[in-house]
C-alpha cells in the first residue's frame, strides 16, 4: 500500500472524484497552476485542465458565491479558501444563502458543495492564519462540519462529502498536512461523515479531541499510561453533527470527561460536549467535565503562540487532575 | 449598439418620448404589434397585481410587500427576449419577470404573508428564489454563467439588482468574475433613485451606474428603463452579446420607484411632490398606451374590462395563498439537509412529545 501525507491523500481523494465525475471542479486562490498554497490541488490542472481545476480571481465571497451558482446549475465545486482566517468576507454567502438554499427553495435546489479550509495553529504564521473557529461553524444551521486527523480519514472523508448533497465545510489541520505519514489504499473508499472513532479503549478517563490535537492528546495518553491512568481516547472527525453516542457511551464507562479543542474555550467545542455529558451521562460523572481549550483570546504571532497551543503536557496535566478529583 | 451610447459621456439610449412618439426608429426593436400589446397588457397585469398587494397588506393580510409601481417595463423587457431555458437570477422588485417565467400571484403573496413555499416558484424553471441581502445574488449568476460554459449550454442568465446594492462590495467581485470568467450574464441594475430613503447621489460619485463596467471591461449602457422598446432593445443587444461567448454586459435601467420602498416606508420623509410628478410624466406604462393610440393598434377603452378580469383572478390567487395551510413542523425540519442528522429528528421528536402532552393537558 502507497504512504501518504494529509497533503497527498487530499490530492488523491480529488483526483479519485474529479476522474470519476465530470461534475466535479476545484478553484480558489492559487489552486490551479501553483496546486494552492500548500500544493493539496497540485497536478489537478495537468490532470483535468484549466476548466476543472483553476485560480479564481482574488476574493472570497465570490468564490462561494459563485460556487452557490455552480450548485444550482448541476455542477459539484469543491472551493479552496486559502486560511481559515479569510473566510470572514465569504461568511455572508455562507450563512445567508448556501446553508439556506435547500431550506429555502423546499429542496428545489441543493447545495452540493465542499469547501476545505485549512485551519489552526503551530505553523509560525502570521495573522490570521491559525485560528480554529470550527464552534462558530457548527453553529450555523444548514452546515455540516468534518475535520480529519489523519491522512487516511481525509481522503475517505473528502470522498464522502463531495459525495454528499449536503453543503459540507471540510477543515483540514494544516498543521499535521505533511507531519503524519500512513499507509493509504490507492483506490476509493468511503468514511461516513458524522461519526466519530475510538483511537484507544480506557477506563478511567474519556478525551474527546479532533484534527492535529488529535497528535497531542496521543502523547498525553502515553504519558498517563506510563502514570498507571488507562484514557479512552476519541477522535471527534465531526463537529456537526456531533456523534452523541459514541461520546455518552465513553462517559458512561469512564465517568470522566476531558475536551481538547484549539478555539477559544467559551461556547466552545467542550462547551457542547459538557451538554452532552449532562444530559446523557450526568450520573455516571464521577469528576466535572474538563475544558482544555485556547484561551478567549486572539491567537498571538509566532512569538507568543507557544502560551497558546495546546501541548501534550497541559492535556496530562488535566487527566492527572480529572482522575485524582 | 453599446459603442453609440458612451457611458462615459453620460449617453442615453431612449426610443420613445414622453407622449409616446417614437424619436429613435433606428433603435426600435422588431416586436409585432401582438407583442407590444401583449406586452402592455402584461404590464398592467403586474400593476393592478401590484396595487392590490398593498391593499391587502394594509389590511392586514400580508406582513410586507415591497411594490414595483413605476419600474414595470425592465421586467417586460427581459421577457420578451429571454429564452425557455435561460436563467434569472432576482433581487425582490421584479414581479413582472417572476410571473413571466413561471411564478405566480399566489407564490408571490404566499412568500409575503410567511410561506417559505412562495419562494420556491414551484413551477418556474431556472429561476432563483427572491434574495434579501442585498447585491449578493449577483455571485450566483456569475457561477451559473461559469457552469453554462462549462456544459456549453448556450443559456443567458439575467441578473437584477438595484442602485443601492451597486454599492456592495459582491456587485463588484461578481461582474468581475462574470468577466473573467466571460461568462454569459446580462446584468440589470435598476436605477429606482432610491435605496429606502437614500438617493443615488450618496452611494455613488460615478456620473452614472453604467460606467461602472468600463473597470471589469465589459460594455455598459445606460438606458431609459421605462421605455419599453429601449429596454427591449438593450436587453436583445446584451443578450446576443452574452450568447454569442462575448460575455457579460451591465445595462443601468433608468427608472423610478413610484411607491414606497415596502409597505413599511414612507417615501413623504425624504423625497418632494414635485419631483414625484416630475417623473411621473416618464411613466412606462403612460408612455406605452400613449405610443398605442397614436399608432391605433389597440382599442385602450377596453382597459377596465381587462382590469376587471385581472382584478378576479388576482383576488382568487390570493384566496388561495389566505388558504395554504401554515407550515407543518415537519417542514421545518426536513429541507434543513438532504441527508438530516439523527439529532435535528431528535429535536423533532422531543418537540412533538411536547406538543402531545400539551394536547393530553386539554
Amino acid at each position: 500500500m502507497k504512504v501518504m501525507n494529509m497533503v497527498q491523500s487530499i490530492n488523491n481523494a480529488l483526483e479519485i472524484k474529479m476522474s470519476e465525475d465530470q461534475d466535479v471542479l476545484t478553484y480558489g486562490e492559487d489552486v490551479g497552476v501553483e496546486g494552492g498554497v500548500f500544493r493539496v490541488t497540485e497536478g489537478l490542472q495537468q490532470k483535468f485542465g484549466a476548466r476543472r481545476c483553476f485560480d479564481s480571481p482574488l476574493a472570497e465571497s465570490a468564490i462561494l458565491g459563485t460556487a452557490i451558482g455552480m450548485c444550482v446549475s448541476g455542477l459539484r465545486p469543491v472551493i479552496e479558501i486559502q486560511f481559515c482566517g479569510f473566510m470572514y468576507p465569504a461568511m455572508n454567502q455562507l450563512i445567508s444563502h448556501a446553508t439556506r438554499f435547500h431550506n429555502r427553495t423546499r429542496g428545489k435546489y441543493r447545495m452540493p458543495m465542499v469547501i476545505r479550509l485549512p485551519y489552526g495553529g503551530g505553523i509560525n504564521a502570521l495573522e490570521l492564519h491559525s485560528e480554529s473557529m470550527e464552534a462558530m461553524y457548527g453553529h450555523i444551521p444548514g452546515l455540516k462540519v468534518v475535520i480529519p486527523s489523519t491522512p487516511y480519514d481525509a481522503k475517505g472523508m473528502l470522498i464522502s462529502a463531495i459525495e454528499s448533497d449536503d453543503l459540507i465545510l471540510f477543515m483540514e489541520p494544516k498543521r499535521i498536512y505533511r507531519a503524519i505519514k500512513q499507509e493509504v489504499p490507492e483506490e476509493k473508499f468511503n468514511i461516513p461523515l458524522g461519526k466519530a472513532k475510538i483511537l484507544n479503549e480506557g477506563n478511567d478517563v474519556t478525551v474527546i479531541a479532533f484534527g492535529a490535537m488529535i497528535r497531542e492528546a496521543q502523547k498525553a495518553v502515553a504519558m498517563a499510561k506510563q502514570a498507571g491512568i488507562s484514557v479512552e481516547l476519541i477522535d471527534l472527525r465531526s463537529v456537526y453533527p456531533i456523534d452523541k453516542e459514541t461520546i455518552a457511551k465513553s462517559v458512561k464507562k469512564t465517568g470522566r470527561i476531558i475536551t481538547v479543542a484549539e478555539g477559544p474555550v467559551s461556547f466552545g467545542i467542550g462547551a457542547e460536549i459538557t451538554a452532552i455529558v449532562n444530559e446523557y451521562a450526568f450520573l455516571s460523572l464521577e469528576a466535572p467535565p474538563k475544558r482544555v481549550q485556547g484561551f478567549d483570546v486572539i491567537v498571538p504571532l509566532p512569538k507568543g503562540e507557544h502560551h497558546y497551543m495546546i501541548s501534550p503536557e497541559k492535556i496530562f496535566y488535566e487527566i492527572e487532575r480529572t482522575v485524582k478529583f | 449598439m453599446f459603442n453609440e451610447f458612451d457611458p462615459a459621456k453620460d449617453q442615453i439610449l431612449r426610443v420613445i418620448d414622453n407622449s409616446g412618439n417614437v424619436i429613435n426608429k433606428k433603435y426600435k426593436p422588431d416586436l409585432s404589434t401582438d407583442e407590444i400589446i401583449n406586452a402592455y397588457k402584461h404590464m398592467l397585469f403586474v400593476r393592478t397585481a401590484d396595487f392590490m398587494a398593498v391593499s391587502y397588506q394594509r389590511q392586514g393580510r400580508m406582513f410586507t410587500y415591497p411594490p414595483n409601481y413605476g419600474q414595470e417595463a425592465i421586467a417586460e423587457a427581459m421577457s420578451l427576449v429571454w429564452e425557455e431555458n435561460d436563467w434569472l437570477v432576482p433581487a425582490f422588485r421584479e414581479l413582472g419577470a417572476w410571473l413571466a417565467k413561471g411564478a405566480t400571484m399566489k407564490d408571490v403573496f404566499m412568500y409575503f404573508m410567511g410561506h417559505e413555499e412562495g419562494t420556491v416558484f414551484r413551477n418556474a424553471k431556472n429561476l432563483l428564489p427572491i434574495s434579501v441581502p442585498i447585491g449578493s445574488q449577483l455571485l450566483h449568476a456569475a457561477g451559473i454563467g461559469y457552469s453554462i460554459n462549462y456544459k456549453q449550454t448556450g443559456q443567458v442568465v439575467y441578473a437584477i439588482i438595484g442602485d443601492g446594492g451597486t454599492s456592495t462590495g459582491d456587485f463588484h467581485e461578481a461582474l468581475n468574475f462574470a468577466a473573467v470568467w466571460n461568462a454569459p450574464v446580462v446584468f440589470i441594475i435598476q436605477n429606482n433613485q432610491f435605496a429606502i430613503s437614500v438617493p443615488l447621489k450618496n452611494q455613488t460619485k460615478s456620473v452614472n451606474l453604467a460606467v461602472k463596467s468600463y473597470a471589469y471591461g465589459i460594455p455598459g449602457v445606460k438606458v431609459d428603463g421605462n421605455d419599453l422598446f429601449a429596454m427591449t432593445k438593450a436587453v436583445k443587444e446584451a443578450s446576443a452579446h452574452a450568447r454569442s461567448g462575448k460575455g457579460p454586459v451591465l445595462i443601468e435601467a433608468l427608472t423610478y420607484r413610484k411607491g414606497a420602498h415596502t409597505t413599511s416606508d414612507d417615501p413623504t420623509k425624504y423625497r418632494t411632490k414635485e419631483e414625484e410628478e416630475e417623473w411621473d410624466q416618464t411613466d412606462p406604462l403612460k408612455r406605452l398606451k400613449l405610443y398605442i393610440e397614436n399608432n391605433k393598434i389597440w382599442d385602450t377603452s377596453e382597459e377596465e374590462k381587462l382590469i376587471a378580469e385581472f382584478k378576479k383572478e388576482i383576488d382568487r390567487q390570493f384566496t388561495e395563498a389566505e388558504n395554504f395551510p401554515a407550515t407543518s413542523l415537519e417542514d421545518v425540519f426536513k429541507y434543513m439537509y438532504v441527508d438530516m442528522p439523527d439529532d435535528l429528528k431528535q429535536q423533532m421528536t422531543e418537540y412533538e412529545k411536547f406538543l402531545s402532552w400539551k394536547e393530553a393537558r386539554k
